[in-house]
């Protein structure tokens, strides 16, 4: 059954149909908008998660994804639109709809002067939830946290990696259905982030709802069922990262430098090989079915980059393709 | 992590004493915090506190006997040697000991009210955290008063203790100026409060409300001297002041001072509205900061 719902889903994934129980979906945003004074950093965007599912707002640092996720989180109110979470409005029911939520803010707001351990207890208390839950809640979530061993230290004695894992922790102290992750390996070395992601994964795996932002392709790649691509407020595309690469870029890339000097002007001598020849700054891509048939017809042309690379597309190119800009500059 | 039950959906049978193994329902938790969360808040502080619980416990008991030594025992023999009237028949000592307790309390206010509030909002953020949980900013707000509150009541209580050690407080009523001393903290604390609660950008404003609030009001508020001797132009700092309005009803209670009762009265009144208004303006400020 599973499996079956998991095909269905990378078949229609942009509306993919919900499961059996209620609420079909647990986040609903219509037309969603925020300004600060004139600016709109949400700008009428619209989309449904469903339960289970990890759903991604990726784009660009200031296109709006954290003010997104404070609505949704019940801490900030919309100027217009509708949003619904666990079928409720967070302008009017903000205590109802934090009560749902596991919070993984973008920088991390921890009890500094409190140990580890206090740290998840004083939380779990803003639940409501009796200290006979939570004290072995709270080694259990050390556990899974790989804290266990720091569980008397003060907060400010962790790494940046470590605090990260334990305001991951603390999110799951009231054993949240959906978990709010704002950007949450910005700033952690690969070895810190991939433990990140391992821990998500599990989450994932018992079925908790995951809405993260990110502005890492490859964070976005791995983790989410489906994203939309926001920029300025405003949703871009959306759809599975699979089908958005499919969709907006070709299947293979072939990466050239010819020298910073050559590349802006050597476009027109490449015209014609592929799909479609992208000039950055730093080298030229040539979107193409088969790369390296790419590659053949450019040294068939006498032209000798200094280095090429030929690689699968990623949604770094599907970013640059609807916005003409490179993701992380 | 154990294997997840379904939001909402929680094992109806327990063995009864078990601990529960899952959190109750996120409806429970709301109406939980509905209740009770600014008690949650305030528990929150009060962890923190207990980390510097030495500094308020010295600051408790080291303030009055210094100042109490100092001005009560030293000053005094010169006040009286000079047989200087108008301290109603009492001892210098008698004289200055509630006053010297309500300005700690407003001290206090003065600091609890204002860097924690800062740090809240803007230098680490801390009431973010909370906010995220099913607690509302006004919760927020009120779980810090009622920790500062209790902080309140735990240094006077030690400061009077000391003030009757000194043999200071010959009224049966004394103990009333530690109810009376955390009036006089929230009035001064709270309006400062809102007012912090007010800061976007911090350019030292609590460092000139500490040297040109908070010090003429210590020294201008009947505290060393009965407030008639000052020259009427300045009379009127007294009248507005906490500081003035807690020490005259701390009077009343620690040595029987003699004042009208309508005048008793009206020290009350000005202590509780000013607290009820720093009280509405914190919350309206917060609730505007923070979101729903």
């Amino acid at each position: 059954m599973v499996r079956v719902a998991e095909l269905q889903s990378k078949a229609s994934p942009v509306d993919r149909p919900p499961g059996a129980g209620a609420p079909q979906y647990v986040i609903t945003a219509g037309n969603l908008t925020k300004y600060y004074g004139d600016v709109a950093a949400v700008d009428g965007i619209s989309f449904r998660v469903a339960a289970g599912e990890a759903f991604g707002l990726l784009g660009p640092n200031g296109a709006g994804k954290s003010t997104a996720m404070k609505m949704i989180g019940g801490v900030s109110r919309r100027t217009s639109g509708s949003l619904s979470v666990m079928g409720l409005d967070p302008d009017q029911h903000g205590p109802e709809v934090r009560a749902h939520l596991g919070v993984v803010p973008q920088q991390d707001n921890l009890d500094e002067e409190l140990r580890v351990r206090d740290n998840l207890l004083v939380y779990g208390r803003y639940f409501g939830l009796p200290m006979s839950y939570l004290r072995p809640k709270a080694d259990e979530l050390l556990e899974f946290a790989q804290l266990t061993d720091k569980a008397r230290s003060r907060v400010d004695a962790l790494s940046g990696g470590m605090k990260r894992r334990l305001t991951i922790a603390r999110s799951l102290i009231n054993e949240p259905r959906i978990l709010l992750l704002d950007e949450p390996t910005t700033g952690l070395d690969p070895q810190a982030r991939h433990i990140l992601w391992d821990r998500l994964f599990r989450l994932k795996e018992q079925g908790v709802t995951l809405i993260l932002t990110t502005h890492y392709m490859d964070e976005a790649e791995q983790l989410c069922d489906r994203l939309i691509v926001v920029d300025k407020g405003r949703i871009m595309a959306g759809g599975s990262p699979a089908a958005l690469i499919r969709e907006h870029s070709s299947r293979e890339v072939l990466e050239l430098r010819f020298g910073s000097d050559r590349n802006a002007g050597i476009g027109a001598e490449l015209a014609g090989i592929g799909e479609r020849v992208e000039t950055l700054p730093d080298r030229v891509l040539i979107y193409a079915h088969d790369g390296e048939a790419a590659l053949e017809q450019v040294s068939a042309r006498g032209l000798r980059p200094l280095a090429s690379l030929v690689r699968r597309s990623s949604l770094e190119d599907v970013f640059l393709r609807l916005t003409g800009r490179s993701l992380v500059d | 992590m154990t294997e997840a039950a379904p939001g909402g959906q929680r094992p109806l049978s327990q063995p009864p004493h078990a601990a529960p193994v899952h959190a109750h329902a996120p409806a429970v938790s709301a109406a939980r915090a509905r209740r009770w969360g600014a008690f949650y808040y305030a528990e929150q502080v009060l962890r923190v506190m207990k980390g510097y619980g030495w500094t308020i416990i010295m600051y408790g008991v080291g303030q009055p006997v210094a100042y109490l030594f100092a001005m009560g025992v030293g000053l005094a023999t010169l006040v009286e040697a000079n047989g200087a009237p108008g301290f109603g028949g009492v001892s210098y000592l008698v004289f200055i000991a509630p006053a010297l307790l309500v300005s700690a309390a407003v001290m206090t206010g003065a600091s609890e009210f204002t860097f924690p509030v800062m740090d809240g909002f803007k230098w680490r953020r801390v009431y973010y955290g909370p906010h995220a949980s099913p607690l509302t900013p006004q919760q927020i707000a009120a779980g810090q008063i009622i920790a500062v509150t209790v902080r309140f009541v735990l240094q006077s209580a030690l400061f009077f203790a000391v003030i009757a050690l000194f043999g200071a407080s010959p009224g049966g009523w004394g103990a009333v100026s530690i109810v009376v001393a955390t009036l006089a903290g929230l009035s001064f604390g709270l309006p400062l409060m809102a007012y912090a609660a007010s800061i976007t950008d911090d350019k030292g404003q609590f460092a000139m409300v500490m040297r040109f609030v908070v010090t003429p009001l210590f020294l201008f508020s009947g505290t060393f001297f009965p407030l008639d001797t000052l020259p009427p132009a300045v009379r009127w700092i007294g009248w507005i002041s906490p500081i003035w309005h807690g020490t005259q009803l701390g009077r009343v209670f620690t040595y029987g001072y003699q004042e009208p009762p309508l005048l008793t009265a009206a020290h009350l009144v000005f202590l509780l509205a000013l607290s009820a208004a720093g009280w509405t303006l914190t919350r309206r400020q917060f609730a505007r900061r923070m979101g729903p």
